[in-house]
């Protein structure tokens, strides 16, 4: 078996499963946020039980309009914070929380080996743990706050091997963006992603937790890698849950195996308004932006903005741009603080905001006008996706943002 | 059986399109339906009537998990789904929910926006009333038969804690 095979198989109770069996899993957590938790508790309390399966495994997290933009969407976090706080799951709100996925790694909820289902597609981002992690939807997520367990299709994997040696302002968002761009964005559909080679050693969790996050960009169930060294590093910084390690057999078998030399690979950027519409930065062209983002579950982790600081440092935010840095979670805005990093963003003026998915989904935060253009580290740049139908997002990771940022069009870090 | 008009879209229709971010803070599916599509056709909404069907090309209802997506299709009026491929999670939330969805090779490419289809769900076949022509969407694998027969996957949780 290979290794989304061997989790999935731990976790239904067989020796052996194969893509295409139908099985029911068991989940070690299950996790919603304010826009999927109301609908999940509406279809929960339909089912007609007293009591979640095990509150210790549930956890909600208000996040993507909070601290809330409107009424009404204070109303749906309001569903959730009362209905967790009836039933007593794991919850954060403001002043704990963060973005979902930044979140429940730092809080150390999740650990290597784990089953995790999430009502949101980004849930995949804890495959960088070596955990099984897939999204669904909210009645999914019902049936399972109530009995513990959920169907799922056994998927097919198709590995991923980079080699060669991370060239120096490549990362985790560049190695994804030009997977997504040779597969397309269903060129993973129904199948779990396994990431390793040689560039994926040298990459740190953050880089990881990248990678695994854009799984779904590709139409990817999962996305998975290997437990090393430093991932027990994080795990044993983060949680005192026991894990388990789970590793292929020499005979697993894959759907397909792609191979890629990323030596000499430059910065990625994916135009609108598809993820897949991925081009170096240097064939981009004279692109002007009128915005630029830096965060989100994809790249709002310490070393992305580490990355946007090393670059930002002494420098100006083009007087046309809106630079807008979001950290990930209360924790990374104080390590960034701490660091000075707040201070280098402030000075070069961009403006911090406190952790939110915000701008990302168009929620609030830095919305777009029609026309207009903005460089985000977010993870979509579909129509109408951070704004206007009429706008554009075009992806990149942190150091193509904050080079952008700087000289108001799409820039390759290489030329500050 | 269903009946009705032809709605077409191409590749990659994402559940952004389907219902923007904008609107996720309400979740009363009504709401949502008032805005299915509008950002890619703003004609949907006014012209949808009871029973239309939407036909796609491949992975239909990509992006993000949100269940709001098929919950306004559904409350749009439109009776089913026909594309070439589904994404995955919008595949499952339209089962748990009830939008039913067929899957076809051919039947995307042989109905043109604005055709009268007619669709078995039994037999899985959809007919294109306005050519004549007929096409066999693939058959659901066994455990999700049982989920669409049970009604949706609250129904199908509701036996489970019964019989536990």
């Amino acid at each position: 078996m290979n290794f989304a095979e061997k989790i999935l198989a731990a976790h239904c109770g067989k020796r052996k499963v194969a893509p295409g069996e139908f099985i029911n899993v068991r989940s070690d957590l299950i996790l919603s946020n304010d826009i999927t938790a109301p609908i999940a508790i509406r279809e929960f309390k339909r089912i007609g039980v007293k009591k979640v399966f095990d509150p210790k495994k549930i956890v909600m997290v208000a996040d993507h309009f909070v601290p809330n933009k409107d009424i009404t969407s204070a109303e749906q976090t309001k569903i959730m914070r009362d209905f967790a706080y009836e039933y007593g799951i794991i919850y954060y709100d403001v002043g704990q929380m963060g973005i979902e996925h930044c979140l429940l790694p730092e809080k150390g909820l999740v650990v290597p080996g784990d089953v995790v289902i999430g009502a949101d597609s980004h849930t995949c981002t804890y495959g960088a743990l070596g955990a099984f992690a897939t999204g669904m939807g909210s009645t999914d997520i019902a049936a399972a706050m109530a009995t513990g367990d959920i169907w799922m299709k056994v998927p097919q994997t198709i590995k991923f091997v980079y080699h060669g040696k991370l060239p120096k302002w490549v990362g985790g968002k560049d190695l994804i963006l030009y997977t997504i761009g040779q597969i397309g964005v269903d060129g993973a559909l129904y199948a779990a992603m396994e990431f390793t080679g040689k560039a994926i050693d040298q990459l740190p969790m953050d880089g990881r937790f990248t990678m695994a996050n854009m799984a779904i960009e590709a139409g990817g169930k999962a996305g998975l890698f290997h437990v090393d060294k430093k991932t027990l590093d994080y795990v044993k910084e983060h949680a005192t849950r026991p894990h388990k390690v789970y590793e292929p057999d020499k005979n697993a078998e894959y759907a397909q195996v792609y191979e890629w030399d990323i030596s000499k690979m430059e910065p990625q950027v994916s135009l609108p308004h598809l993820p897949s519409n991925a081009k170096p930065v240097s064939k981009v062209g004279n692109i002007i932006i009128d915005q630029a983002v830096i965060g989100s579950c994809t790249n709002g982790r310490l070393s992305d903005l580490r990355t946007a600081a090393e670059i930002l440092k002494g420098k100006k935010v083009h007087p046309k741009v809106r630079c807008i840095v979001i950290p990930g979670t209360q924790q990374i805005y104080l390590d960034a603080m701490k660091e000075g990093l707040l201070e280098i963003f402030i000075k070069a003026g961009a403006v911090v905001s406190t952790p939110t998915c915000g701008p990302c989904l168009g929620g609030y935060m830095g919305i777009l006008a029609g026309g207009e253009r903005c460089i985000s580290t977010t993870n979509r740049n579909f129509v109408g996706r951070m704004g206007s139908p009429k706008s554009e997002v075009y992806l990149a990771g942190p150091a193509v943002a904050a080079a952008s940022a700087i000289k108001g069009k799409i820039t390759s870090p290489e030329k500050i | 059986m269903f009946k009705g008009e032809a709605y077409k879209y191409g590749a990659n229709v994402d559940t952004d399109a389907i219902i923007p971010a904008r609107y996720l803070n309400i979740s009363e599916p009504a709401l949502l339906a008032e805005h299915c599509m509008e950002d890619i056709d703003i004609d949907f909404v006014k012209r949808v009537k009871k029973g239309d069907i939407i036909t796609a090309t491949t992975n239909f209802g990509c992006g993000s998990s949100r269940e709001h997506a098929p919950l306004a299709i559904k409350a749009s009026g439109i009776s089913c789904v026909i594309a070439k491929s589904f994404a995955r999670i919008f595949f499952r939330n339209s089962i748990d929910i009830g939008l039913p969805l067929l899957e076809s090779d051919d039947a995307p490419d042989g109905i043109k926006a604005g055709d009268t289809v007619e669709v078995d769900l039994e037999k899985g076949t959809i007919k294109n009333v306005t050519t004549g022509k007929q096409f066999t969407a693939k058959p659901y694998p066994e455990f999700m038969s049982e989920l669409v027969k049970a009604g949706g996957l609250i129904e199908y949780t509701k036996r489970r804690v019964v019989t536990r």
